[in-house]
């Protein structure tokens, strides 16, 4: 069972912590993901920059402005799949965040088994 | 690569006997595994070009042997503490023996036990059976569950660590657990049945065929254990399952249910085939789950139409399948099936005692609400049921059928 974990950022926190917090952070979630990817259950892992466009409808047309996080203090910060046998264990994985100790969140999304069918 | 169907099928009957000679003259399941699969891999490269050689299987042999040597040498280089492994290892032990030397043994039993031991996973045992039984290369299976490569790769040598550190041995398990550890192998082949059945319901990104695999392995086990009652019959459900595979999807990978099949496309050598199976598993004691849902698929192949069903004898072996492995699916299920008998009432009623339960909010028995719901003539609580099935559907074909019968409902 496939999960998409939606790793989100706090920008006031992390624009107060400490360089030395900062680099023990990193190398934690670096620590983290190898983890993951030596048990076999890593999918994929990814940073995202926090320069995220929106499109929309408006004006009888799509629009894409800047957002949707300008003026939001989270935002999504990275991204990370994992594949597991038991619903729990995706759980526990994200309790285990290191980014959660720096006022993080972790959001747990079950993928649709079966994965996009070619028409 | 494309490889001829031919001498495909021929390495993955001759997987498992290569890996066995090579374990039982090593001992080293962890590196005799790798050493297969290059052997493997040659032979899919060469044999296309050079033809298939006289003696296959002795060929295979060797190359693995030369390969594991070739490892076990380099992994000395690195670790000192292994060479004297390498020094204890007599000189003629080093060269393969002439491949009519030694008795073709066929290992699949052991092997299949150790790939379905206890100390892994179940994603971690389907994945190693695939290798080390199966003969398929790790790209294969990556691609089969939708995952990258080096994931697989990293789930197969973990699953392997695991088997080194558990002091796995290479060898029938004694009596007694040899029951349970049956069961884990059967539910193995079922995991692997089910996820290529599910998967199969449309042209997916080149998916390995799952249920092809499933379906030999599970003969092969039958070959060894014809008397084996779980074993017959889980052949004998995957073998009725497949037989109507042709018509479970519309165009475009739609689902079509049973009702709606066309019954005079199902395979009938297939259906005769698991009919007979289904036959001889159901003398067999103790009686097992796949044994009850053999026979419930081979009621469902006999009739002739949704109507023509024998509807009181699946209720029946549903209300065994209760007993014997209680399961909310199983209950399910018989809620359909007691609805066929006594009415959609009924159905709703037994509905009723699993809305608390685990399944509650699960789109399946909001599906088969919403059709007992459109039976008892309740078409708009049977709309927004489908719907709200629909929403929270397993796969984008659910989703798709779902939506239509709301649709349906609406007209």
């Amino acid at each position: 069972m496939k999960y998409l974990m939606l790793v989100y950022g706090n920008e006031e926190i992390w624009n107060t912590l400490a360089p030395a917090d900062l680099a023990v952070l990193i190398s934690e979630v670096d620590v983290f993901n190898d983890a993951l990817a030596e048990s076999g259950e890593l999918v994929s892992a990814e940073g995202l920059v926090p320069q995220a466009r929106s499109v929309r409808m408006a004006h009888g047309g799509p629009v894409v402005t800047d957002g949707p996080y300008l003026e939001a203090k989270e935002y999504v910060g990275s991204f990370f799949v994992v594949d597991v046998d038991v619903d729990q264990r995706a759980l526990d994985i994200a309790q285990s965040y290191p980014g959660l100790r720096y006022g993080g969140s972790v959001e747990v999304w079950p993928f649709m088994p079966g994965g996009w069918v070619r028409r | 690569m494309r490889v001829d169907a031919s001498v495909e099928g021929l390495l993955r009957t001759l997987a498992a006997p290569v890996l066995g000679a090579l374990v039982r003259r090593y001992g080293d399941f962890y590196r005799c595994e790798d050493a297969v699969q290059e052997a493997l891999i040659s032979a899919v490269g060469t044999w296309p070009r050079t033809g298939v050689p006289a003696q296959p299987l002795g060929w295979l042999k060797t190359v693995a042997a030369r390969r594991y040597l070739d490892q076990l040498r380099t992994d000395t280089a690195r670790e000192r503490r292994e060479r004297a492994v390498l020094h204890a290892t007599p000189r003629d032990a080093l060269v393969a023996p002439p491949p009519d030397l030694e008795p073709v043994r066929d290992d699949l039993l052991e092997l299949l036990f150790l790939c379905c031991h206890p100390a892994l996973a179940p994603s971690a045992q389907v994945a190693l059976t695939l290798r080390a039984v199966g003969g398929l290369s790790t790209a294969e299976i990556a691609a089969a569950f939708l995952v990258p490569e080096k994931t697989m790769g990293q789930r197969i040598s973990r699953a392997k660590q695991r088997l080194r550190d558990a002091d796995a041995r290479f060898e029938l398990p004694p009596q007694p657990e040899r029951g349970p550890r049956l069961q884990a192998v059967l539910h193995v082949l079922y995991l692997l049945f089910n996820e290529g059945y599910s998967a199969s319901s449309g042209p997916v990104l080149q998916r390995t065929d799952l249920t092809r695999q499933a379906l030999w392995l599970a003969r092969r086990l039958h070959d060894r254990l014809p008397n084996s009652g779980e074993t017959v019959g889980l052949l004998a459900l995957m073998v009725l399952t497949e037989a109507r595979s042709a018509t479970r999807t519309g165009p475009g990978g739609s689902l079509v249910p049973l009702s709606e099949q066309d019954r005079s496309r199902w395979d009938q050598a297939a259906i005769t085939e698991g009919i007979a199976l289904v036959t001889r598993s159901l003398a067999m004691r103790p009686l097992g789950p796949y044994q009850i849902q053999a026979a419930i698929a081979a009621v469902h192949t006999e009739a002739p139409s949704t109507e023509a069903t024998d509807w009181p004898q699946i209720l029946g072996l549903y209300q065994v399948l209760d007993r014997l492995a209680p399961s909310p699916v199983a209950t399910l299920n018989r809620a359909v099936a007691l609805a066929k008998v006594r009415g959609p009432e009924a159905g709703l009623a037994l509905l009723g005692e699993l809305e608390s339960g685990p399944l509650a909010g699960n789109h399946r028995l909001l599906a088969v609400r919403a059709h007992l719901l459109e039976h008892a003539g309740e078409r708009v609580d049977a709309a927004a049921a489908y719907r709200e099935a629909a929403r929270l559907a397993g796969s984008r074909a659910e989703q798709r059928f779902l939506v239509q019968q709301a649709v349906r409902c609406t007209e």
